[in-house]
C-alpha cells in the first residue's frame, strides 16, 4: 500500500468538500475578491498538496507567506555555518532541514563532502551527548526557526550552563513572526513606487502560536485592519480557517480568532516564553532571504551569554559583508502577494528544487518549490 | 508535512525533566523542560516537537484526532507505522 495514497484518502475528504460548499456559498456574498496570506510554510504545503486552490471559488486567492525558516535564511548566515563547519576542531550541529540550503560557498552537504563534521539532529538536546563524546572538539549549535523552536534552543543554553558543559556554543538564527507580518503589510517594496501589497487577511501559524499564544497577533485586526485566524495544519483545519475569515468579511468584522483551539490559547506556553525572554534579545535588523532587512525580527543571545555566542567567539573568521540576492529572483514580490512563482523568468528552468536560486525554492514549503512539485494541480 | 499526532504520556521521570510518550503504539522519551512542573500528568495527550513536549492537547479534540488516525493506521503494518512517525519527526515544517 502506498503511503502517499493513504495520506490523500486520510484527510477526511467529505469534510473538506462540505467546507468547500459552505465557502463557495459565502464567497458569493463578498463585495470584492480577497487575498489570504498563509504565513506558515506548513500551510503552504497543505494548501498545495491537497489542491485547495482548486476547491475554492475564484474570488479567494492565496498569498504564500515567508514562514519557512530554511527558506528565509540569507546566504550570509549559511556562509557562517559553512565557514564554522570547515574549522578542524569544530562539529557543527543543526536540524536536518538545513542540509541543502545553498550559500555562496555551497551547502552544508557540500561542506560535509569536503570533510567537515556536520551533524543533523532530531532534537537540540542531542548536542549534549555529542559534546560529551567529543571533549576535544567545539560543538557549534546552528539554531534556526521561529518562536516554535526558540525555546528549545533556550533549554539547551540553560542545560549547557547548568551542567557546565565547556564545549558548546551557539550560532543563533531565530526569527519572529509578527515583525515580518508587519513588514509585509506596512513597508514599501523596493521595486515599486507606491507600495501595493495585496494581503487582506492572515491564516496564523499553528506551532508558533502554540508557544506564543494568539496574543502576538492582536495588533493586526486593531491597527492594520487585517483579520487573523490561527489555524491548524490539517486540510480540514485550513478550510475551516478560510471559512472563518470569510464570515468575518461578510459580517463586516475584523478580529483575531483561533481555529486550532485544541492546542492554541490566547496566552500560549508561558514557561517557553519566559525561557526565550531569559536568554534572548532582539537584534535591530535581521536580513531575510528574499525580503531584505526586517526591523526587530531576529534574536541573539543576551550580552551576558556572549561567551556562548559563536558570532562573538568566532568573529575574526565570520564575514559581515552583505550578499545580494540573485537579480532575476522575484521572491520578495511573491511573498508580498504581487507575483506568483511561475511569473519568475527562471522558474523551473535555471531555478528548480535540485538547483535552487532563490529562497522560495530551497525547501519544500517554499512557494516556488510547492508550485514546482504540485504545479500540475493548478 | 506535520501530522501533529497526539502522543499520550505513559511515564514521567522521577526528576520530572522528561516523560515517556506513546505515539500510536511507539514509545519514546520527550523533554518536559518547556512545561511547568506538574502541568503534565500521566494519561495527558501532548503535542511533540523536536523532542520536546510543547503543550497539552485538549482531551476531547485529541481523542477525536486519534480515532481518525486509528482508522487509517489499522490498515498499516508495523513497519509503515514506524515510517509515518519517523516522517512526522523529520517533518520539514517542524521549525515553525
Ligand atoms: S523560481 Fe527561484 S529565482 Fe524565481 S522567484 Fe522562485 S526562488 Fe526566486
Amino acid at each position: 500500500m502506498q503511503l502517499e495514497n493513504l495520506y490523500d484518502d486520510f484527510r477526511d475528504a467529505d469534510t473538506i468538500k462540505a467546507y468547500a460548499k459552505i465557502i463557495a456559498n459565502d464567497a458569493k456574498k463578498l463585495k470584492k475578491p480577497i487575498n489570504i496570506m498563509e504565513v506558515c510554510g506548513g500551510h503552504t504545503h497543505t494548501i498545495m498538496k491537497f489542491g485547495l486552490p482548486q476547491l475554492l471559488p475564484k474570488n479567494i486567492n492565496f498569498i504564500h507567506g515567508p514562514g519557512c525558516p530554511v527558506c528565509i535564511m540569507p546566504k550570509e548566515r549559511i556562509d557562517h555555518a559553512y565557514i564554522l563547519s570547515m574549522q578542524s576542531d569544530v562539529i557543527l550541529v543543526t536540524l536536518g532541514d538545513m542540509i541543502k540550503v545553498p550559500g555562496s560557498h555551497g551547502s552544508l552537504q557540500d561542506a560535509r563532502s569536503k570533510g567537515a563534521d556536520v551533524r543533523f539532529v532530531y532534537s537540540p538536546l542531542d548536542s549534549i551527548q555529542i559534546a560529551k563524546e567529543n571533549p576535544d572538539k567545539k560543538i557549534i549549535f546552528f539554531a534556526i526557526g521561529f518562536e516554535t523552536t526558540t525555546p528549545m534552543t533556550a533549554v539547551l543554553v540553560e542545560q549547557v550552563i547548568k551542567l557546565k558543559i565547556p564545549n558548546i556554543v551557539f550560532h543563533i538564527n531565530h526569527v519572529t513572526v509578527p515583525e515580518v507580518m508587519v513588514e509585509l503589510i506596512d513597508s514599501r517594496d523596493v521595486h515599486v513606487d507606491a507600495y501595493n501589497n495585496q494581503i487582506d487577511a492572515f491564516l496564523g501559524p499553528s506551532h508558533v502560536s502554540v508557544i506564543s499564544g494568539s496574543k502576538i497577533y492582536d495588533k493586526f485586526p486593531k491597527e492594520y485592519n487585517r483579520p487573523v485566524v490561527v489555524t491548524g495544519f490539517e486540510p480540514v483545519d485550513v478550510m475551516h480557517g478560510i471559512s472563518m475569515i470569510l464570515k468575518q468579511f461578510i459580517e463586516n468584522r475584523c478580529e483575531l480568532e483561533i481555529e486550532y483551539k485544541r492546542v492554541v490559547t490566547y496566552n500560549g506556553n508561558l514557561k517557553a516564553q519566559a525561557l526565550i525572554e531569559k536568554y534572548f534579545q532582539k537584534v535591530s535588523l535581521f536580513k531575510w532571504r528574499g525580503l531584505g532587512n526586517v526591523p526587530d525580527s531576529g534574536l541573539r543571545l543576551r550580552e551576558e551569554f556572549a561567551n556562548l555566542d559563536a558570532e562573538v567567539v568566532y568573529k575574526d573568521i565570520l564575514p559581515i559583508a552583505e550578499i545580494e540576492d540573485h537579480k532575476l529572483c522575484i521572491c520578495g514580490d511573491i511573498l508580498r502577494g504581487m507575483a506568483k512563482p511561475h511569473e519568475c523568468t527562471i522558474f523551473g528552468t535555471a531555478c528548480k528544487p535540485t538547483t535552487p536560486i532563490g529562497s522560495c525554492m530551497v525547501s519544500s514549503e517554499g512557494a516556488c518549490a510547492a508550485y514546482y512539485k504540485y504545479g500540475n494541480l493548478l | 508535512m506535520c501530522l501533529s499526532i497526539p502522543s499520550k504520556v505513559v511515564k514521567i521521570a522521577e526528576d520530572k525533566s522528561f516523560c515517556t510518550v506513546d505515539t500510536m503504539g511507539v514509545q519514546r522519551d520527550a523533554s518536559l523542560m518547556m512545561m511547568e512542573e506538574d502541568d503534565i500528568k500521566i494519561g495527558d495527550f501532548v503535542l511533540l516537537h523536536i523532542g520536546f513536549v510543547m503543550n497539552k492537547i485538549d482531551d476531547v479534540s485529541a481523542q477525536e484526532s486519534l480515532d481518525t488516525y486509528q482508522e487509517i493506521l489499522a490498515l498499516l503494518d508495523e513497519e509503515e507505522k514506524a515510517k509515518i512517525i519517523l516522517e512526522d519527526d523529520n517533518c520539514p515544517t517542524r521549525t515553525i
